[in-house]
């Protein structure tokens, strides 16, 4: 199973620390990896994943502790040194060059005064992609190809110079079900070979399907190793409670009752919704079309209703117009034509003041970008889409004291982890400006609200707030529309879920025993029986 | 034919479009070396000063053209090393630092020269010209393109040779890179703060000898506040050239030829106020600028400063 098991760690961890201000990321962790091993390494947001990841790549220094590699004292100082002690890393957000060719990318990084040899790096591209089983096309750039394919790229890339070590962070965040399947098919042939594999993710699940060893991160400490031995030993339920122990016991018992109805509740169904199946609509798409941008899979006829108090699934890979679709409905974007009615009221062309007005909300996946900004504080952005009017507003003049006072209220309320009110919002972590984002969004005034894939990039804890926050404002009365391409996720809260497919709706399911074969079907673009 | 397109006309024309055209093109290529790698060169109008400074006074106190190019691109490069401090290694504002850089300039080139020349504006022989046999005999062509100074001709071939730079090289690759993701650069193990800073004295470099040839050659003196948008124009020629160095070339083409109409309609002797005359080929650039700005294309990363890893 484990050839190399046994055998001197290819890499190993001495009493890493590392310290931001303010925060202890990486607190005397002692971690060996083995060569032919898949090694998981999971924990929460904030863990300190990513700081221990960054210090294998070169891109930070700790600041105690030491690293050997094959038994050998060694100092990782820049990115280059990491790669030339044989470690690749494909980061959690894709580090490619857009405009530049698949093959283009591959050859960065080599000597300046040299000509590039295309000849035998296509050579080196093809025998590694044989390898992984993957097939992608070389002179394609990269920006056209999906999220999927690029991580491919990043892996072949690690894997260019010979590697021993290849560190993956979070590589599943981005892709669909099959990509993540394609990803374990990957990370097993690799391991084959005898390459040690860091698998660093959030998903227990993940964890505990592709990872050999599994070692839980906590506040920034070793919270607890499962070796091989013990893993297999175990079987899944107490693996899984095993994990859970590790990951929350902290938080006391309480918390990780909690922890583990969440996880149990991963591919449960929601029971299904009271809402007045028979009421009137709150808001309803009439063929609605968008004009198609270069890159954009824009909408083609799209046409359904959604009444209040339901929950509406958008399911489908990535880019088939969720994205126009979500900025239509929020007024960002205007319909080419079609109509849009929103509690009996047309409103086709309205923009984003008009289309808040009707009690339209958006909760954007891009929460750092249109969502809110970094630069401001919470307290600030909570007040974001208002600014100019009453009560915070007065006669064009900022009244500051209600802002912040309404600010400490919420903060309060949705339980945002935040220093303050002052705090610039970019400081926060992922969880908490979600959470800024639905503390804003979702209010009594509100009749539609858009969630555009709510837990994308959220641990357990928040991705299970998010989404109770969602079935909250369904049992409110409020119809609910959730974009997701995590198909478990609509399964869990949705009444209906449509599948988009190139910009139309392929079909609309009843969330039901049989859909998610239905779904899966639909989403490869298969038309509805 | 009336009296416009005469032959002496359309031979002024061509030779001042080329003589203009020479320094824009070099200013082009450098901003696009420069855009590429993720720098926003605003400084280059700066650094063709200080280039068209320091190579006017080498040639005019050595008697060489050639020692005049040099000392204007060794010129031009004391300004850009300027420019990687300030906004490569120390992440300032490339817009603030560039044009400073080129208000500091035209200050400190009117006063050099006042020192230097008080009020006399001394003059440069004629620039040696070398003629490429049986080309330079065509009537009108033959005057503009093939009896002048080799820098022309290297300044052409050195379009090729970016050309080839940007697609066949290790160079070529890392630059872009380092415009549209820096950090997937870093990643790769190449120093993008490095990248840029050759990318940034390359561009001083070029600008400084384009300075060097608008004094030595196109003038053939030193005038504080010469080089009057030229830099200017280079960047506008590499946003449209959307990193293509032969759309350098046209541009500046393009753009020399209607600087030229000035001097060429004013040979002609047509009758139009000269102010009119002046104003061509500025109209010319807004004209360019509205039918092409829509398809200009900018690194992602162009003017932002590059940190390694922060939280």
């Amino acid at each position: 199973m484990n050839p190399a098991a046994g055998q001197a760690p290819q890499v190993s961890l001495h009493g890493i620390t590392k310290r931001y201000p303010g925060v202890l990321a990486n607190d005397d962790i002692s971690l060996a990896f083995h060569g032919g091993e898949v090694h998981a390494l999971l924990g929460e947001n904030g863990a300190g994943k990513s700081t221990l990841i960054g210090i294998l790549a070169g891109m930070q220094q700790p600041d105690d502790g030491h690293i050997e590699i094959a038994g050998k004292r060694v100092r990782i100082t820049s990115p280059r040194e990491s790669l030339r002690l044989r470690i690749g890393t494909v980061f959690q957000h894709v580090l490619l060059v857009n405009s530049l060719t698949v093959i283009e990318n591959l050859m960065l990084g080599g000597a300046w005064w040299q000509k590039h040899d295309r000849k035998s790096a296509l050579g080196r591209f093809h025998e590694i992609s044989e390898l992984l089983g993957v097939e992608i096309d070389p002179d394609v750039p990269i920006g056209r190809l999906s999220l999927g394919q690029q991580q491919q790229v990043e892996i072949i890339r690690a894997l260019w110079h010979g590697g021993n070590v290849l560190v993956l962070d979070e590589p599943t965040s981005m892709l669909t079900p099959q990509g993540v399947e394609e990803l374990g098919a990957v990370m097993r042939r690799l391991s084959g070979q005898g390459v040690a594999i860091i698998f660093v993710t959030h998903k227990l699940r993940e964890a505990y399907a592709f990872g050999d060893r599994i070692s839980v991160l906590r506040q920034g400490q070793l919270a607890g190793d499962i070796p091989p031995e013990r893993l297999q030993a175990l079987g899944e339920e107490e693996a899984t409670n095993e994990i859970i122990r590790l990951m929350f016991r902290a938080a006391g018992e309480v918390a990780g009752a909690d922890a583990e109805t969440m996880v149990r509740e991963g591919h449960g169904r929601r029971a299904r919704a009271d809402f007045d199946r028979s009421g009137k609509d709150a808001i309803t798409l009439n063929h609605v079309v968008t004009r198609a941008e270069p890159g954009e899979c824009a909408l083609a006829d799209i046409s359904f209703s959604v009444k209040p108090g339901e929950v509406f699934g958008i399911a489908g890979v990535d880019g088939n117009g969720q994205k126009h679709l979500a900025e239509v409905l929020a007024g960002q974007r205007p319909a080419l034509s079609g109509a849009i009615e929103v509690n009996g009221t047309v409103a086709a062309h309205s923009g984003v003041p008009a289309r808040r007005r009707l009690g339209v909300r958006y909760i954007t996946d891009e929460r750092l970008g249109e969502g809110t900004v970094a630069g401001h504080s919470v307290a600030t952005n909570l007040v974001l889409k208002e600014i100019g009017a009453p009560p915070f507003w007065r006669d064009g003049v900022t009244l500051w004291r209600r802002i912040f006072s309404h600010a400490r209220q919420v903060i309060e309320t949705h339980d945002i982890r935040t220093p303050s009110e002052h705090t610039l919002l970019g400081r926060l972590s992922g969880g908490n400006i979600q959470k800024v984002l639905l503390a804003r969004e979702i209010s009594a005034d509100s009749s539609v609200v858009i969630f555009n894939k709510p837990t994308y990039g959220l641990d357990l804890q928040n991705t299970r707030l998010a989404r109770e926050r969602i079935i909250k404002a369904a049992e409110q009365g409020i119809a609910t529309i959730v974009i997701s391409t995590e198909l478990d996720e609509l399964i869990e809260l949705c009444d209906r879920i449509g599948v988009m497919f190139g910009g139309e709706m392929a079909g609309i399911v009843d969330n039901q025993a049989n859909a998610e074969a239905q779904i899966g079907r639909l989403m490869t673009g298969a038309k509805a029986a | 034919m009336g009296g416009l397109f005469t032959e002496t006309f359309v031979a002024s024309l061509l030779f001042g479009a080329v003589t203009v055209g020479i320094p824009l093109l070099l200013a082009g290529l450098g901003e696009q070396i420069s855009e590429k790698s993720g720098v926003l060169n605003i400084g280059i109008e700066g650094m063709m000063l200080i280039g068209a400074y320091g190579g006017f006074v080498a040639a005019y106190y050595t008697g060489s053209f050639w020692l005049g190019f040099l000392a204007g691109g060794i010129s031009g490069m004391v300004v850009a090393s300027l420019m990687v401090l300030f906004c490569v290694i120390l992440s300032m504002n490339q817009i603030v630092i560039g044009i400073a850089l080129t208000i500091g300039a035209e200050g400190l080139t009117a006063l050099l020269h006042h020192f230097q020349f008080s009020r006399s504006y001394p003059r440069l022989s004629e620039a040696p010209s070398l003629d490429i046999p049986g080309l330079n005999d065509i009537p009108v062509i033959g005057p503009a393109f093939f009896e002048r100074h080799p820098l022309v001709y290297l300044s052409i071939l050195l379009v090729v040779f970016v050309a080839w730079l940007f697609r066949r090289t290790h160079i070529g690759l890392n630059l872009q890179a380092a415009g549209d993701n820096p950090a997937a650069l870093d990643a790769a193990g190449v120093d993008v703060k490095l990248t840029r800073a050759g990318a940034v004295l390359t561009t001083g470099m070029l600008a400084g000898i384009g300075g060097a040839f608008m004094a030595n050659v196109g003038a053939g003196i030193f005038v504080p506040f010469m080089i009057h948008g030229a830099g200017f124009i280079g960047i506008v020629l590499a946003m449209l050239a959307r990193g293509n160095p032969y759309w350098v070339l046209l541009g500046a083409a393009l753009f020399g030829a209607s600087l030229a109409l000035t001097t060429a309609l004013q040979v002609a002797g047509l009758n139009i106020p000269t102010d009119v005359v002046q104003m061509l080929p500025f109209a010319m650039v807004i004209v360019v600028l509205v039918l092409f700005a829509r398809h200009s294309y900018l690194p992602p990363s162009l003017a932002l400063p590059y940190h390694r890893g922060e939280r």
